[in-house]
């Protein structure tokens, strides 16, 4: 393998809607700093908004404050959430917004210029480009590289310091050893953890894509961060099939969701985000499904409308329904519960922070997906937390001093040697990459609380979880790669298992039921008040320690004490 | 979810390989692209969107649903027009302008 050696002063891992917005943001305060942005894919189309979005989700509309935000969020997540993260991203919603539109975002505008809003906290735009306006943004500042086609796999540390990081190249035999004053994680969650909805043929039409596989939580994991709220997982209602959003049908027509007998099911448990999983989902398991979302007698304006909207975001719904013959208005939409994802953008997991987004481990900053404790961030959260995280870093560079040549090379030669060791591996395991993942999302799923239990699990379960994903590290580390195409696949299940084993110590820790619709305990049915701490945990000597954590509530904010 | 990258009409450019999100899209000697997951496709739309020789077709697998038909889509200026191919029906044309933000 060839090795490629880099110096920066701000490495930026994931080029997604955090990670774009964290370079602008260091790129405009800091016109000397060397930034570089590494991407595993392209920067143009990665991450979760490669398809685009039709809404900003999060935005404070006129009449409401970023307090309402806060309460709004601690609503939804059941009081789990950090009250400064939420109100230090709720307070950039808007001027990020106002930057997008500058940037070249469509936002719609009444006769008087104002936004119109699509209920409390939502605005309604054209996004479908939303990925190649960040892009575009990104390289007009000379002080920002991108290194697009890179995999990162793991930081490179020293004495408790993040310094840098390795990986390598998607398409040739090339490392890449990354040296950084500071590193900004925006890697974005993990999906494909659990056997997905269409487990055959179409087993990546899923709403979260398919490849954020939880790298930089697993990077986190690995090098001893804190992280947050594992057991938060996220499971939402979405189309069946397609797994396409159902929010633009729910707030666009007004449709509610009904079951296979007709009746409307919310009022039995609630509109919070795990309310409407556990409906959709309880409904079903009990014999009542299939359950919809009403559209029938919608008007066919709002067909065409519909139609429109999705081709912006999640174009297989539109084609779902062209090719079914029969459009929203004269066939209701059947919904469904994702496979779970572990996603910081939606729900809390990910980097236990700071106010200002550092991380536990000194000279790494979180943003976006990966970052935890601020549920609800949407793509101006996503943008908020980039901004944040690239000002602290800011704050810290001078005492942040860059590695010497030689602590660089020694820290990055127990990673490359895996990659070798991967690449040369003589030994036939007998499996191929594939055949583990699929093993990974079958004990997941039957043991950990995924579709085939209607996301129920128990103690004893989760220990034959624990003990299989333990077997599948043993084999995956074994695995051989014929290309990097395989290396890059490997890294993927490797980082998926690592996750696996974080979120099941943290589901054995919560001893109650507290977001019905992303998992039922059925040790614990309930919600327990004595349960309003924070789950976290942290590597120590290969073992995973959980610990709970009280509340950051009200005006106080949360600083670390090292 | 998958797309279909007919070979005769790709211009051997290399643009849907540089943008698809799982790195999925490979290109042979000659330069044309080929899908070489078909199953890892996202169904993203990216690569689509990207190819200027409309090479590339998108399909939903029969296991969601699926009949057979295909979809694909050309950009002009503000405009993004989706085209929808039907077996034994005329196709179905659909333009979106970017310069008009979704009513939902």
């Amino acid at each position: 393998m060839k090795q490629k050696t880099l110096t920066t002063d701000l490495l930026i891992i994931g080029g997604g809607t955090a990670g774009c917005y964290a370079a602008i943001t260091a790129a405009r305060q800091a016109p000397d700093l060397r930034i570089l942005v590494v991407e595993k894919a392209n920067i143009k189309r990665s991450g979760c908004l490669a398809a685009g979005v039709n809404a900003i989700n999060a935005y404070i509309t006129q009449g409401q404050t970023t307090k309402d935000y806060l309460e709004f969020v601690r609503w939804d997540a059941e009081g789990i959430i950090r009250d400064d993260l939420v109100l230090s991203m709720a307070g950039e919603f808007n001027e990020a917004t106002a930057d997008l539109e500058t940037m070249g975002l469509v936002i719609q505008k009444d006769a008087q210029g104002n936004y119109v809003s699509r209920g409390k906290q939502n605005i309604k735009i054209n996004g479908e480009n939303i990925k190649p306006i960040l892009a575009r943004q990104v390289k007009q500042f000379e002080n920002v590289t991108v290194l697009n086609h890179v995999n990162i796999t793991d930081y490179l540390t020293q004495d408790g310091r993040v310094c840098g990081a390795v990986g390598f190249s998607v398409h040739t035999e090339t490392a890449y050893v990354i040296a950084a004053r500071g590193v900004l994680c925006a890697t974005g969650g993990a999906a494909g953890l659990y056997r997905p909805n269409n487990p055959g043929f179409s087993r990546h039409k899923m709403w979260y894509p398919p490849f954020n596989t939880g790298a930089g939580y697993a990077m986190g994991i690995r090098a001893g961060a804190e992280m947050t709220s594992f057991e938060m997982r996220f499971v939402a209602q979405r189309c069946k099939d397609t797994i396409a959003p159902t929010g633009t049908i729910a707030l666009g027509v007004g449709a509610k969701e009904i079951n296979g007998l007709g009746e409307v099911y919310e009022k039995k448990y609630g509109l919070s985000t795990s309310g409407r999983a556990y409906g959709t989902t309880n409904e079903a398991h009990e014999g009542r499904g299939p359950c919809y979302l009403r559209t029938e007698g919608c008007t066919s304006e709002q067909d065409q409308d519909l139609l429109r909207a999705y081709l912006n975001m999640a174009p297989s719904q539109t084609l779902k329904w062209l090719e079914s013959g029969k459009l929203p208005s004269q066939q209701n939409v059947e919904v469904e519960g994702t496979e779970p994802y572990i996603v910081g953008g939606h729900t809390g997991s990910g980097y236990w922070v700071d106010s200002q987004r550092r991380t536990t481990l000194r000279g790494l900053y979180a943003a976006g997906d990966v970052a935890g404790g601020a549920p609800k961030k949407f793509v101006t959260g996503a943008l908020a937390e980039g901004k944040l995280a690239a000002l602290a870093f800011l704050e810290d560079q001078n005492t942040l001093p860059p590695l010497s040549d030689q602590a660089l090379s020694q820290a990055a030669k127990p990673v490359l040697e895996t990659y070798e060791a991967h690449l040369s591996q003589k030994e036939n395991t007998g499996y191929d990459v594939f055949q583990l993942e699929e093993a990974m999302q079958k004990v997941m799923d039957e043991y950990a609380g995924g579709i085939r239990t209607a996301y129920r699990y128990n103690a004893r379960q989760l220990a034959l979880a624990r003990e299989r994903i333990g077997l599948l590290t043993d084999l995956a580390g074994r695995l051989r790669a014929e290309d990097m195409d395989d290396l890059v696949h490997i890294f993927e299940l490797r980082e998926r298992l690592v996750v696996c084993q974080s979120l099941i110590a943290h589901l054995l820790d919560r001893k109650e039921t507290r977001w019905p619709g992303f998992g039922v305990n059925t040790d614990y049915p309930e919600k327990d008040a004595a349960c309003e701490y924070y789950v976290n945990s942290k590597l120590v000597d290969g073992k995973i320690q959980v610990f709970h954590r009280p509340l950051v509530k009200g005006e106080v904010s949360y600083e670390h004490s090292h | 979810m998958s797309i279909l990258i007919e070979q005769s009409a790709c211009a051997g450019c290399g643009s849907c390989a540089e943008v698809c999100p799982g790195n999925l899209i490979k290109r042979r000697p000659d330069g044309t692209a080929y899908l070489k997951h078909p199953e890892e496709c996202w169904g993203c739309a990216s690569c689509l969107k990207e190819c200027r020789h409309e090479a590339i077709s998108y399909f939903l697998g029969a296991d969601i649903g699926g009949r057979g038909n295909l979809m694909q889509t050309k950009s002009q200026g503000d405009l993004q027009t989706w085209i929808i191919r039907r077996r034994g029906a005329d196709p179905i044309t659909i333009t979106v302008d970017r310069r008009n933000a979704n009513k939902y």
